[in-house]
């Protein structure tokens, strides 16, 4: 009951920061638009749809994490958290009330990521759905990331790590913009020591039906996401008794 | 019952001390006034009570309750600055402390309704928080701090920062609890305290230098005024 009424004013105060959602939800858009233009004007093969839209959807999911720190943060910096830490919700309630009203607005986030790659041209398949089911672990990553960035973070910080940082490091070495192993050395060694390749790896290979190709790179994904879940539950705990 | 019962009760942050040996018993449905310059421990008193810092010495309790897990659900805080969620409306704030505090549904509604008209709030009940003037923001935050009925209420700095006719107007809601709930308030405003409080502590450096009632004050200090009883009892230092 308490989690649940914390996460349903954690709901209304992300939906209703606008521009947040508008840039979260717009950004992606814009650029798996202007990349598809792109692929439409030259004869190589650059942003295939069938790579690019997992590799966008899980770069729009860099933006779940910047609306989680945002809340976290804000709410720190305010007095409001002061009254949540005197009442009788426990450090379980806080997280929970965090996470849960984030993965449905990942999820829709990614669904709509779909949509407008099927607009543009994306062939139809059921295995969609799979591809979003694979982006899950991803999604809970993005929200811990998000989580211990609000923690740690003031609300300025926050629109650079998170805004920045973290939305170009997903971008860089995802694999999404340009193949990694072009670059090679020790950028390939290090997006692929990263979760964000694999996690568009997964993607892929569920949308083009290669069933034994996923779990190989999901499990990346799963002990990132379980990784950071954990220490961000370790850290609130503590940043609650300081 | 004594609602706040203090034992060498103190706070050290490295070398510093905020609060130290605090002996304090402030008695069911008092409002007690805490007072004292900056720095003098009042905010840490009121984090330590409420939960929101642990002592580094002493105990106390609350109620007959040592355990904050036994005690949040009889409390609530309203702290120094205005602590609202600034894009929920007025109503869903209040619903939301409801929610927190463990009500149903049913509940949350029918209390948000009474506390909106017993805080004359029902104009602005649909307004997002964020857009109220600081008095309303302030009187929704005192309203928040009340909807869960706690037992003890912390009142921290209520009135800072307000134009004398929200000043006034939160007096007089303060004023309305006396009885229903013992309050704790910490105010730099010395009328505010003397008007409001049953009873007042002086801190000063960590430490409590006087407690009684304003006239009680007054006479310890040999002064007439309750101001300059205030700078005398400050300025001595001496223990009670």
């Amino acid at each position: 009951m308490k989690m649940c009424a914390f996460a349903s004013r954690n709901t209304k105060e992300i939906l209703r920061d606008r521009l947040n959602v508008i840039f979260g939800l717009g950004f992606p858009l814009i650029v798996l638009l202007l990349l598809t233009i792109i692929q439409s004007n030259v004869p190589q093969e650059l942003f295939p749809l069938r790579k690019l839209t997992p590799g966008i959807a899980v770069f729009g999911l860099s933006f779940v994490s910047l609306f989680s720190a945002t809340v976290i943060s804000r709410d720190r910096s305010s007095s409001l958290m002061l009254r949540l830490y005197s009442s009788p919700m426990r450090p379980a309630d806080y997280i929970l009330g965090y996470t849960l009203p984030l993965l449905p607005m990942s999820i829709a986030q990614t669904l709509i990521c779909f949509a407008a790659a099927l607009a543009l041209g994306l062939e139809w398949s059921v295995n969609i759905l799979l591809s979003i089911a694979v982006l899950v672990p991803a999604m809970l990553l993005f929200i811990a990331v998000g989580l211990i960035c609000g923690t740690l973070l003031n609300d300025k910080q926050v629109g650079g790590i998170c805004g920045a940082l973290l939305t170009n490091l997903t971008a860089w070495l995802s694999d999404t913009w340009f193949d990694v192993s072009l670059v090679g050395g020790a950028f390939e060694k290090i997006a692929n020591a990263l979760p964000f390749i694999h996690a568009v790896k997964a993607g892929r290979a569920a949308y083009n039906g290669e069933f034994s190709s996923i779990m190989p790179e999901l499990w990346w994904v799963i002990v990132y996401a379980a990784v950071f879940m954990l220490l961000a539950a370790v850290i609130f705990k503590k940043k609650m008794k300081t | 019952m004594k609602a706040i019962e203090t034992r060498k009760l103190s706070k050290s942050y490295g070398d510093i001390c905020a609060v130290k040996e605090l002996d304090l018993v402030v008695n069911e449905g008092e409002l007690f006034a805490l007072l004292g310059v900056n720095g003098a421990g009042k905010t840490t008193t009121i984090k330590m009570l409420s939960g929101l810092t642990e002592p580094t010495g002493g105990e106390f309790s609350v109620l007959g309750r040592s355990k904050m897990e036994d005690i949040k659900p009889l409390i609530n805080v309203s702290p120094q600055e205005t602590a609202i969620a600034p894009n929920l409306t007025v109503r869903e704030n209040l619903e939301f402390i409801c929610g927190i505090y463990g009500f149903d549904r049913a509940e949350s509604k029918a209390r948000a309704a009474a506390m909106l008209r017993e805080f004359s709030m029902e104009e602005v009940a649909r307004q997002k928080a964020k857009t109220l003037s600081g008095g309303w923001q302030r009187r929704l935050s005192i309203a928040m701090a009340l909807i869960s009925e706690p037992k003890l209420l912390f009142l921290d700095e209520p009135t800072l920062g307000l134009d004398v006719i929200a000043r006034r107007e939160l007096w007089h809601i303060i004023e309305g609890l006396k009885g229903r709930v013992t309050v704790i308030l910490t105010t730099h405003y010395l009328e505010e305290a003397e008007a409001l409080s049953d009873r007042l502590a002086v801190m000063a450096k960590g430490r409590l230098i006087a407690v009684g009632t304003a006239s009680e004050l007054m006479a310890k200090a040999g002064c007439d005024k309750f101001e300059d009883a205030f700078v005398a009892l400050c300025g001595g230092g001496a223990a009670v």
